[in-house]
């Protein structure tokens, strides 16, 4: 039962809003400015509001069940937020009032500035990007400003795992630097030798590396120190990408081990939701070499009389957005991270890593699982590759997991390991959820050898069957035809 | 722990399960000289707790609920009907990841769709994306874009001195890297007698063969509304050199005014936040961002598309992902991954609950009121309004004192807050304040501004002189 569009429910004289009257005369309208067509639906209110709720009966989300979507972070979204968010002294305040007139925001600001340096172990933090890829993009073109200051322009070349993210090669590129990509060795780590050798090869050129860690195999590189101190000596800064930071809360803090600057995603880590794929927050910390980068305009106290104000850092890259950040998302990891203190926010990376070693302890012997002989952290990576049902991918498993009634996890990721199934449970699933989820992907293994074409077909429970994406790249319907203008 | 389901007993057997003593054994990886550090954080607080101390935060700001409101300046105050946050609130929408699995993510995926047929409907275009982060990054990328479009040949970018400055600074920190030439911004002195319209022939004056694309605002960031043919004479000069006719456009005045898709745009981008997203001290937001159907695989973000399921029935899923960065990594166009997915999902229910009639009537609203208050303004003596005819809901007044000092007065005597200081980005335009007059200002508010203006041509400001100059 397809839900129709919002423009097949159109008819001609409904609408869903009330407005006043016009209460002032009535100005000309200039000659020839007035468009004469604006093909937008017309709706009455209680088909917009059923055509809606229907639409969201046909999504997944965190609230109706568990979500094991590897580097996601995909943990419950405390209710409390949405009230934060929602304080009228919060969400309608416009972002170009004068200062004294926004001092509580501001101080709100100034506050997560400061808890997240602490997290992080970092001098200084700006709040201005948007979502992790945006902050990739603060920090890569802050090492490239600094480089560039201590006159080593002939730096270009950013070392980037090939375990990583694709936002970090993209990102490299966006700032017009080049990419030389370093192996993972057998253990899944950064191969020492390799880096060694590419840093004798480049070290130069080098602005730095690029390192998330705990890396995309949810393994905590075993030679962290030895990686860092190497990009140093040559000359090179080493960027934390902070998507896998649910591991580390508490555990260790990235600015103690050497990392020049990272991005939070608060998104992920902070618990603030993902609303279907935004927005974001992505933090960005950095170490007292860089804090005169940052962009801005950050928060900044007045010593004299404690008064906030908006601040540029001296050799800022400059603004990466408009205003100050996405001020909503960060009311919400605001209060996530008061309501934890440092002990509740170790709790929570200790049960992030303890649910996720003990699905991998689970699923050992079920599914390959390339690193499983290590303790992982907050997520590991198997494999949809089953012995005796060699037809099988992991595409068929993560489909028929939907009719068990989970979301899947990250297929296909990291790509260094083929038919990846990437399992991040997080610390707010309970043990039964995760007891739940293994007996299913158990389950499945045995439908694999049993009845494979069950696996072929599935979904056999969701709102629509497999979905051809093929025919959707090949044959592009990107909008309803009669609302498409030119 | 609220958010921890796991008990002592559930960690013991789950620790056995794995086979180790205790979880800090977990851990063992982590440089043993860094791991457990104390975190000096303030203590943790319950639920109670924390609300209370937000709400004496929320307490020191001086927020709209309370207030009138004529500043504009790229985040505007227009009516948010309760539908759109009513249906955001909906779980399934706003704990939904990126529909990466389409089966299950079909509502976010049907309602994106929806989405850029609304954006296609609004801006004349052809195709839309899902968003980008706001209106600043969104004209970002369509340099970005006119760049890949212009296969890496044209390297020069005119931006108009009247495009949101802040929108210029995103594009300049972006580009740093990519050795442009970017021009224009300086192209005539802004100042209280400029004529904005003969701007336009000095900025397609420097339109070359080099150029990747021509950046204009309308309404400008000053008010000023160009006429389509003013427009369409510009993207014809951009053309013919073949360099991309960028528009950034407030989504509010395209209820009323031809759309840029029908001068000649080959790139619209905006800032969505009028349409149906609270102003939140500037974020979350969203930048829209519609084109030409052929450019579509130049483009960055995302973009949903329509296909069948395995029964024939018609369904959606993300499509054109071979252009983006987790399968081309760094021959990617853009790192862009998190979009604003749920802003745009209220400016998709703003945009179907106003329907055609609705945002017309907002944006007509807008329209009389804005010149209503400049009529009455420019009336009071020692006060000028300098926009020039026609504008559609922010225009020039200059004023008699320093802006910051009117609206320290407006806001601590009136309860309003006042327009924008230009000065500060356009020297030109000293002691000029743009005012910004939405559906959401009565009459008698526009009066009571007016009034104050006027009030305070006569009053003793000295107090406030001090405030300001310390603030």
């Amino acid at each position: 039962m397809g839900e129709p569009l919002i423009y097949e429910i159109s008819r001609p004289g409904r609408c869903a809003v009330s407005l006043p009257e016009c209460d002032v005369p009535p100005a000309p309208l200039p000659e020839g400015c007035v468009r004469d067509e604006l093909p937008l639906p017309e709706v009455a209110e209680v088909d917009l509001v059923r055509h809606y709720i229907r639409l969201s009966q046909m999504n997944y989300g965190i609230d109706v069940g568990f979500y094991p979507l590897g580097s996601c972070t995909m943990k419950y979204n405390p209710k409390v937020n949405e009230v934060a968010a929602r304080i009228p002294g919060f969400a309608t305040l416009h972002p170009l009032q004068p200062e004294a007139s926004i001092q509580g925001a501001m101080g709100l600001m100034l506050e997560l500035q400061e808890m997240l340096a602490e997290i992080g172990g970092f001098a200084g933090v700006t709040l201005q990007p948007a979502a992790g890829a945006h902050g990739e993009l603060t920090g890569v073109l802050m090492m490239r400003k600094y480089q560039y200051d201590r006159g080593e322009c002939e730096r270009n070349i950013i070392l980037v795992p090939d375990s990583a993210h694709g936002t970090n090669p993209a990102t490299t590129s966006m700032s017009g630097l080049k990419v030389v990509e370093v192996p993972s060795d057998r253990r899944g780590n950064v191969d020492l030798a390799a880096l060694r050798d590419l840093i004798a090869q480049h070290g130069p050129k080098l602005v730095g590396l690029m390192l998330t860690n705990p890396n995309t195999l949810g393994l905590f590189d075993e030679h962290l120190l030895d990686i860092i101190k190497l990009v140093h000596e040559a000359g090179g800064l080493v960027y934390g990408d902070g998507a896998n930071f649910n591991a580390i809360l508490g555990i260790v803090r990235p600015g103690d081990l050497g990392f020049d600057v990272l991005h939070y995603n608060l998104h992920k880590t902070f618990s603030t939701p993902h609303g279907g794929g935004g927005p974001g927050a992505g933090a960005v910390g950095v170490s007292a070499a860089l804090v005169d980068y940052l962009p801005g305009p950050i928060v900044k106290q007045d010593e004299a009389d404690g008064m906030l104000h908006w601040y540029m850092p001296p050799k800022s890259i400059g603004r990466v957005k408009a205003f100050f950040g996405n001020f909503g998302v960060l009311v919400r990891a605001y209060t996530y991270i008061r309501m934890h203190g440092a002990e509740g926010l170790r709790a929570v990376s200790e049960n992030a890593v303890l649910n996720a070693n003990y699905l991998q302890a689970r699923l050992r012997g079920v599914y390959p699982i390339p690193h499983g002989d290590r303790t992982c952290m907050h997520e590991f990576v198997a494999q949809g590759i089953l012995k005796d049902a060699p037809g099988i991918r992991t595409m068929d498993i993560a489909k028929r997991l939907m009719d068990y009634g989970f979301h899947p996890p990250t297929i296909y990721f990291p790509l260094i390991v083929p038919e990846a199934l990437m399992i991040e449970p997080t610390e707010t699933e309970s043990k039964e959820t995760l007891d739940a989820f293994a007996d299913a992907l158990i389950r499945i293994a045995e439908e694999a050898r049993t009845d494979p074409d069950l696996l072929h077909t599935a979904p056999h429970r969701a709102p629509v069957r497999r979905l051809d994406e093929v025919k959707a790249a090949k044959d592009l319907v990107l909008c309803y035809a009669p609302a498409c203008g030119g | 722990m609220n958010y921890i389901p796991d008990t002592d007993a559930d960690r013991a057997e789950m620790l056995k399960a794995i086979g180790v003593q205790s979880v800090a054994e977990l851990f063992h990886d982590v440089p043993e000289a860094h791991r457990f550090p104390t975190l000096m954080l303030p203590p943790a607080l319950s639920e109670m707790e924390v609300i209370e101390e937000l709400n004496a935060l929320a307490n020191e700001n001086d927020d709209l609920h309370h207030l009138a409101c004529f500043l504009g300046a790229g985040a505007y105050r227009h009516f948010v009907p309760s539908v759109v946050d009513f249906i955001l609130q909906r779980s399934e929408f706003f704990t939904a990841y990126t529909p990466y699995q389409p089966e299950i993510s079909q509502g976010t995926l049907q309602a994106h769709f929806e989405y850029q047929s609304m954006i296609c409907a609004l801006t004349g275009m052809e195709a839309s994306n899902v968003s980008h982060y706001d209106g600043a990054t969104a004209v970002a990328e369509a340099v970005i874009m006119a760049l890949q479009i212009g296969r890496g040949k044209r390297n020069k970018v005119i931006l108009s001195p009247t495009l949101h400055p802040q929108y210029r600074a995103v594009v300049h920190t972006y580009t740093q890297g990519m050795s442009l030439q970017i021009v224009g911004e300086d192209v005539v002195e802004i100042g209280p007698t400029t004529d904005t319209a003969a701007m336009l022939g000095a900025l397609a004056d420097l339109l070359d063969q080099q150029t990747a694309c021509l950046i204009v605002q309308n309404p400008d960031f000053l008010g000023r509304l160009y006429t389509p043919a003013e427009m369409q004479a510009l993207a014809d000069r951009a053309h013919a050199v073949g360099a991309q006719f960028v528009v950034s456009v407030d989504p509010i005045s395209l209820g009323l005014f031809v759309p840029p898709g029908r001068y000649g745009a080959d790139i619209v981008t905006g800032e969505g936040q009028p349409m149906g997203s609270p102003l939140s001290l500037g974020g979350p937001y969203l930048g829209f961002f519609a084109m030409k159907a052929a450019d579509v695989r130049r483009s960055a973000g995302r973009i949903v598309g329509q296909t069948v399921d395995a029964e024939g029935r018609r369904g959606f899923v993300l499509t054109l992902s071979t252009r983006e960065q987790h399968i081309r990594r760094e021959k990617a166009s853009s790192n862009i991954c998190s979009n604003q997915a749920l802003n745009a999902l209220a400016a998709a229910i703003y945009m179907a609950a106003m329907g055609k009639h609705g945002l017309r009537t907002v944006a007509e609203l807008s329209y009389h009121k804005a010149h209503y208050a400049a009529d009455l303004i420019g009336k009071i003596p020692g006060y000028a309004v300098i926009s020039r005819w026609p504008f559609f809901k922010e225009f020039i007044v200059r004023c008699p004192q320093p802006i910051a000092l009117i609206n320290e007065v407006l806001l601590d005597r009136y309860g309003m807050v006042g327009g924008y200081d230009l000065g500060a980005d356009y020297p030109g335009l000293k002691d000029h304040m743009l005012l910004c007059v939405t559906e959401m200002n009565s009459r008698t508010q526009i009066d009571l501004l007016a009034e104050a203006l006027e009030e305070m041509t006569t009053m003793n400001l000295d107090r406030y002189e001090g405030e300001v100059s310390r603030g």
